[in-house]
């Protein structure tokens, strides 16, 4: 029985919800590997009395960008030192960065990483004779607490059996919070401003996706951790598997909307992160150039790294160029290079690294060899496994081609776009790097009062990934507890009535209403849009005008001027997104934070007058760095009031020595 | 790679307190048929392959159908989960079958330790509750500039 194609959605939509209004102390927004970090650390803190609420837009079980599972996490300081950790992001980020933010979290990230193998997560054990252990075998080489070795494929990365990492996380975060405090399927879309203080923080307005109610929550202090942004340039596929998208689908740059619209201060926008992947099914590399040791081939078979044309090239770009471990972004540069030579595709020579690998093995380690590769894939990139089946592609035979993805905005991995924030209130720390509130500092507050981020949410200090994201969420919790405390006084005022709330919030069911009946076909209707004909305009304009696929990721300040002018009509438009259901109010919602985000990084491509990530983007008419006049932050804000932008710089200011 | 529910398998949930899929679904995509009462994915181009939907439903009336776009026909990856492990078992177009056993989790699941009963002490340091209960002392840079 094949189903009815009609309007998407079962659960539609009603012209006037249920309205519930709730205050608390902290508001938790989002549900991830952040949000989870605060909801296990925050009430350790709290006292008797003080409250405390997430909303999460999915179920925490398996929502945000580890709800498939991970095959490694990839900060573990371990043996290392936190200052090596800042060395480290700082060449891949290529040079500009806040060291304290980085130094700050390479401190505490291993505690959570020890809690996550206590809750459970299996972690991968060398035996005293250089044996890897699986997390179910390496049990017995007791913890890494405890001193027991982990499996590390880099420096900073170590081997897991992470299909359930998401699950495990989320059911501690759950049981610290209570179920009491959490709303699942509910989606946050405005932050409101406190009526009587300006520039504070006062609360928010979301709906939920399983009935007709929205929510109106009041709070003293907020931590928006909801992810970066994704499908906001034209996928490389764009039938069914456009939703095969590197990073999760669904992030779609809600934490940098909703913090902008309220006046936090932006930075590093123009960072992206474009990941060079297996081609299509977008399976991980890492543990293919690291643990199986792989070599990339250009078309012609030859290793192009190794080439003196590669080398030359990389010594453009020195000193990060030219560092033991080539930056992110300088390896698709390579990658591009050889493309765009005509010397395409980019292979990884699986073959030759498993035969390599093999030679020392015998029968029964060859098997698990075997196995690990597919693991890669199966706990993190299930499609990816499923590509190499369709394609008859046992990597010992059969090699895959790799290939840089479309753009993506993120702040915990290998991209650093975020929010301007705190950091901790250390005397090694920079006066112009910590600020808080009626003169006390807040680690990981915005620039405004009382609003918090975490993970990608937190810019300028990438290379978090899973666990890091976890740990800062923490020390974010513990400061919003301290932002309670040392604002008992403060009360939320709202500006905006309830009612003035919910027209914001149901506008696009109200708009679909009023006007579907039109028309004959429910899509088609002159007075409105539906969500997802926005997204391939979005698409469509980033992708051709904004440095996306269809140029190799180039732009120029012409390109620019005609895409933010496109953006702009898009913002107009958005007034008449419609939602015929509950499921489409989420991605009415959802384009109008993707539009906002993609102007932001837009915004500070065309303000930063350089090339800074060769790889990432390239601003044809300033095709080189430029140390002398932008080796700074590029900061922007949106002043809520006068609905204007300004964009400036910041000093970037030196912490830890070469 | 969309999700589809096979039709013979799926029973809504009706015996359960949730829809599986439609409560797990991080992308909000399945749904129940009001006559049928059966799930289907109702946005196959915006799913993420993450099979959350696959692995929970208690009938294994879910499997994934490669994307159009660029999957040919004829393969298939199914997990099945246990309380410490998941077997795959990978089809290929060729007829090829491989199978994989993988941890998941070392503790009894509802079983994370939260601390409930942990209390920081000190909310003017920068320790984490169980690092202040270790006793850690964060480290300083080695040296600044």
């Amino acid at each position: 029985m094949a189903l009815p194609n009609k309007p998407k959605g079962e659960l539609k939509a009603v012209r006037d919800p249920e309205v519930e209004e709730r205050e608390v102390d902290i508001l938790i927004v989002g549900g991830g590997m952040a949000a989870c970090g605060t909801a296990f650390e925050v009430k350790k803190w709290m006292s008797d009395g003080q409250s405390v609420l997430l909303v999460d837009k999915a179920a925490m079980e398996r929502s945000g960008a580890v709800a498939q599972g991970l095959s490694a996490i990839n900060t573990y300081i371990g043996d290392n030192s936190a200052d090596d950790y800042v060395r480290m992001v700082r060449n891949d980020l290529m040079g500009i960065v806040r060291e304290d933010l980085i130094f700050d979290l390479g401190c505490h990230v291993d505690d959570s990483v020890h809690l996550f193998e206590e809750w459970g997560l299996p972690v991968w054990k060398k035996t005293e004779d250089g044996k890897n252990l699986d997390g179910k075998k390496g049990l017995k080489q007791g913890t890494l607490k405890s001193g027991a070795t982990p499996v590390r494929t880099g420096k900073w990365q170590i081997m897991i059996n992470g299909e359930s990492y998401k699950r495990i996380v989320a059911e501690a975060a759950k049981l610290a919070l209570g179920d009491d405090n959490i709303l699942e399927r509910v989606f946050i879309v405005e932050l409101l401003l406190d009526a009587k203080n300006e520039n504070q923080i006062a609360g928010a307005v979301g709906f939920s996706v399983r009935e007709n109610k929205v929510y109106i929550i009041k709070c003293k202090t907020m931590m928006v951790a909801c992810g970066g942004a994704v499908n906001i340039y034209q996928p490389r596929s764009v039938g069914e598997g456009k939703g095969r998208a590197w990073y999760p689908v669904w992030n779609s740059g809600s934490t940098y909307t909703l913090c902008m619209k309220v006046g936090a201060e932006l930075s590093m926008m123009e960072n992206r992160f474009t990941p060079a992947r297996f081609k299509d099914g977008y399976g991980p590399v890492g543990a293919w150039f690291l643990l199986f040791k792989a070599k990339a081939l250009n078309g012609l078979g030859e290793n192009y790294v190794a080439s003196d044309v590669a080398k030359q090239e990389l010594e453009n770009y020195a000193p990060y160029g030219t560092a033991a471990i080539t930056p992110t972004c300088l390896r698709n540069h390579l990658m591009l290079f050889e493309m765009k030579a005509g010397r395409g595709p980019i292979i990884m020579d699986t073959v030759t690294a498993l035969a390599e690998i093999g030679k020392t093995m015998d029968k029964k380690e060859l098997k698990h060899l075997e196995s690990e590769a597919w693991e890669d894939f199966l706990d993190m990139t299930c499609g990816q496994a499923n590509l190499w089946c369709a394609t008859n592609t046992e990597p010992e035979k059969k090699n895959s081609e790799i290939m840089p993805t479309e753009p993506y905005l993120l702040g915990s991995h290998s991209g650093c776009c975020g929010l301007w924030c705190s950091g901790p209130d250390y005397d090694w720390v920079p006066d112009a790097y910590k600020w808080g509130h009626n003169g006390k500092v807040y680690n990981r507050m915005t620039t405004v009062a009382g609003l918090f981020t975490s993970g990608d949410g937190v810019g300028c200090s990438g290379h978090k990934f899973s666990s890091g994201s976890h740990a800062e969420g923490r020390m974010a919790a513990k400061a919003m507890v301290k932002f309670v405390r040392d604002n008992k006084d403060y009360t939320p005022t709202l500006a905006k009535s309830k009612e003035e709330l919910v027209d914001i919030v149901y506008k696009p069911v109200r708009v679909f209403l009023d006007n579907h009946e039109y028309t004959t076909a429910i899509d088609i209707n002159p007075n409105y849009l539906k969500p997802e004909g926005m997204m391939y305009r979005l698409m469509k304009a980033t992708h051709e005008y904004g440095a996306g696929t269809a140029t190799y990721y180039q732009t120029t300040s012409k390109n620019l001027e005609i895409v933010m002018d496109l953006l702009e009509t898009m913002r107009e438009d958005c007034e008449k997104l419609a939602a015929g259901d509950l499921h489409e109010l989420m991605r009415a919602w959802e384009i109008y934070h993707r539009i906002w985000t993609v102007e932001s990084h837009l915004r500070h491509i065309s303000y930063r007058k350089e090339t800074r990530y060769p790889g990432f983007y390239y601003q044809a008419d300033y095709p080189k760095q430029d140390d002398e006049n932008w080796f700074c932050f590029t900061n922007s804000k949106f002043d809520p009031k006068t609905q204007t932008w300004d964009t400036f710089k910041r000093d970037y200011i030196k912490i830890i020595p070469d | 790679m969309p999700s589809f529910v096979i039709n013979e398998k799926c029973d809504g949930c009706k015996g359960g307190d949730k829809t599986a899929c439609m409560y797990i679904c991080p992308n909000d995509l399945m749904v129940l048929e009001p006559n049928s009462m059966k799930a289907y994915n109702q946005e196959p181009d915006q799913c993420w392959e993450c099979f959350s939907c696959v692995k929970i439903c208690p009938t294994q009336a879910i499997e994934v159908r490669g994307y159009a776009d660029f999957v040919p026909l004829g393969s298939s990856i199914m997990p099945m989960m246990g309380t410490e492990d998941v077997m795959w078992t990978c089809k290929f177009r060729n007829g090829t079958i491989k199978r994989f056993k993988f941890p998941i989790r070392t503790t009894p699941e509802g079983q994370a330790n939260a601390y409930p009963d942990l209390k920081g002490k000190d909310l003017d340091s920068d320790l984490l509750s169980t690092e202040e209960a270790d006793g850690y002392s964060i480290p300083k840079p080695q040296a600044t500039v």
